[in-house]
């Protein structure tokens, strides 16, 4: 009894002087963490920097040696001419009608199906969910020929459908396994207790599941929302005639088409325009990128 | 008698257990019909394609094996594609990890105002796409890019980058080192999820820090790390934006990338037959790959079994 607590007490002074050792050392350290951070976020915020000053810019000054930093006299016209060099308004109006169809498809359906996996057994379920897993890794590139021959023979080239019809199936593997995962985390007895007074499944999944998982719909939408705004790739395969065009591409057509002396003012405006919604979007709705990450299980 | 029999289980389930298997498959609908249609008919239509010749306009033509010869043996621009993308990736991710690791180390001190510095690290990973692409054209620039402009300003004749075979591909590295805050807010997760009575434990053991950092934080957080390695290279064989319209695939192929190349065969050329081999090509590769790291974890990632049911 008595050894057990001297090695107790000596434990407890051992970790006593560790910890007052540690906080000495940790002063210097802490200094050299703060600057080596700061000087990697003056690198991470000299091209954004970069981009504002030159967007302000008379053409002019923008190729001046030495470098004009401050723009003298800020042009924020040049917001107005990029943004009109090309039917920008019209970009705009496309790119918001297929992210938010897409967003609400991807989430909804994905919530649905994550609801499946999570709650529900069925037989194969465990073989399917496998399946679901494996088509994370997937590159797009393997089925994007034969899904543009698909579209082609139902004449849907040129229209959104491909951008937003596909979202209704289920929304991404990745973001199933997030809901999924949050799902889970939802204690069985509510369902009894709801079946018990006569909920059905889809009642218990709308009215129970869905208003808990509110934070993870949270995670899925924005990701849904940055996913869709920043496609490039396939807007550029399935849209040809340039008023269908989302900002992505119509934001690459204009820099294709400057021609002679590169507008690099009115590019940079545009540019920050078009990045300005998923910054607000982070911004206002960071906590839930972080718990998007963590609800997937990635800890250590 | 046994279709009446489906039948009338499938219309009324008598079970509570059959009730839930339909409706299990209810619910998951969206995507097996998705998956169907999307996903595995697609893939085997990719596989059949890569048997035939088919430019769009003449029915498709089996030409057997030859698209996969042609690739293999009579195509230098599939190798340098090949090429790039492997540098692309094996420069590229070693760097990616290496960076965020860092920075999540040095985050994961009990920093003030963690949350500000880490929103700014994860910052440039939300604005990915042309913007982004657009941004770092004129960054890199060669007469007014401010790189070349500050290496102006003490008298030193910057690269050509984008315009030079031999700087390109590491300018396009260092745009997706731009994105590197969300490998960063996951290994950033993974180390905050590391039991403080651990290092207690180690110290009091008589670590030192360098001993403690490779005895608990490193075996720690090798399951994060694999998770970005396997991320990365999904990632980095797939990167399509910033080539497409920094460089498209120029200076001389130096940045073709990968999926550059299937594109410009699919959608420039109308090789449908072709790319469907390139594209089941990098599959295999992607494959391929992520069986070699899963393969090798047991040496070098550590799963925390019995602890984690402790906490």
């Amino acid at each position: 009894m008595l050894t057990v607590g001297r090695r107790a007490s000596s434990y407890q002074a051992a970790r006593m002087s560790w910890l007052r050792r540690a906080s000495v050392q940790r002063g210097t350290s802490l200094v050299i963490a703060y600057l080596i951070l700061a000087a990697g976020i003056i690198l991470i915020l000299i091209p954004l920097l970069w981009m504002i000053s030159t967007s302000l810019k008379d053409i002019g000054s923008v190729f001046l040696f030495p470098p004009q930093i401050i723009p003298d006299p800020a042009l924020w016209k040049n917001y107005a001419d990029g943004w009109n060099a090309q039917p920008f308004g019209l970009f705009l109006r496309n790119t918001l009608v297929i992210t938010f169809s897409s967003m609400v498809g991807q989430t909804f359906s994905c919530a649905l199906v994550a609801f499946g996996f999570a709650r529900l057994r069925g037989t194969g379920s465990n073989v399917l969910f496998m399946l679901l897993l494996s088509t994370i890794m997937l590159p797009i590139y393997v089925t994007l020929i034969p899904t543009f021959i698909l579209y082609k023979y139902l004449g849907w080239l040129d229209t959104f459908l491909p951008l937003i019809v596909p979202s209704f199936f289920g929304g991404g593997p990745f973001f199933i396994f997030l809901m999924r995962q949050f799902f889970m985390t939802i204690p069985l007895e509510l369902d009894d207790a709801a079946r018990v007074d006569g909920a059905t499944t889809f009642d218990i999944f709308l009215k129970i599941c869905l208003p808990l998982a509110a934070p993870a719909l949270a995670a899925v939408a924005i990701f849904a929302f940055l996913g869709s705004w920043n496609d490039f790739l396939q807007p550029l395969i399935y849209l040809q005639r340039t008023d269908h065009f989302t900002l992505a591409i119509g934001l690459n057509l204009f820099r294709a088409e400057s021609t002679a002396v590169t507008p690099w003012n009115q590019l940079m405006a545009v540019s920050l325009l078009v990045m300005i919604p998923p910054l607000l979007v982070f911004f206002f709705a960071q906590r839930y990128f972080i718990q998007g990450i963590v609800i997937s299980g990635i800890k250590g | 008698m046994i279709g009446q029999r489906a039948l009338r289980v499938g219309v009324q389930p008598r079970t509570t257990r059959q009730r839930e298997n339909l409706e299990f498959y209810l619910f998951i609908s969206p995507w097996l019909i998705g998956f169907l249609l999307f996903v595995a008919g697609p893939m085997l239509a990719t596989l059949a394609l890569s048997f035939s010749s088919w430019d769009l306009l003449t029915p498709p033509k089996f030409v057997g094996l030859q698209n996969f010869v042609h690739l293999l043996s009579g195509d230098p621009l599939f190798w340098q594609a090949l090429k790039v993308s492997t540098l692309y990736s094996g420069i590229g991710i070693p760097l990616h990890i290496a960076l965020a690791f860092c920075i999540a180390l040095l985050l994961n001190q009990k920093l003030k105002a963690v949350a500000v510095i880490r929103t700014l690290y994860y910052m440039p990973s939300v604005i990915s796409g042309v913007a982004v692409a657009v941004l770092w054209l004129w960054i890199f620039n060669p007469d007014f890019g401010p790189i070349n402009l500050a290496l102006r300003l003490v008298h030193v004749q910057g690269p050509l980058w984008l315009a030079s075979e031999f700087w390109a591909l590491p300018a396009l590295i260092i745009v997706s080192l731009w994105g590197v805050g969300s490998a960063m807010i996951i290994f950033l997760a993974g180390l905050q999820g590391i039991p403080t009575t651990l290092y207690e434990a180690a110290a009091i053991d008589g670590a030192g820090a360098w001993q403690r950092f490779w005895s608990v934080t490193v075996p720690m957080i090798s399951p994060v790390l694999f998770f970005n390695l396997v991320l990365g290279v999904i990632n980095s064989f797939q990167a399509f934006t910033n080539a497409y319209v920094m460089t498209s695939g120029g200076p001389n192929d130096a940045t073709l990338m990968y999926v550059l190349y299937l594109y410009q065969n699919a959608f420039q050329f109308f090789k449908m037959g072709y790319a469907s081999a390139l594209a089941w090509v990098l599959l295999l590769i992607i494959l391929l790959l992520t069986v070699l790291i899963f393969k090798s974890s047991p040496m070098w990632v550590y799963y925390e079994g019995e602890l984690r049911g402790r906490r």
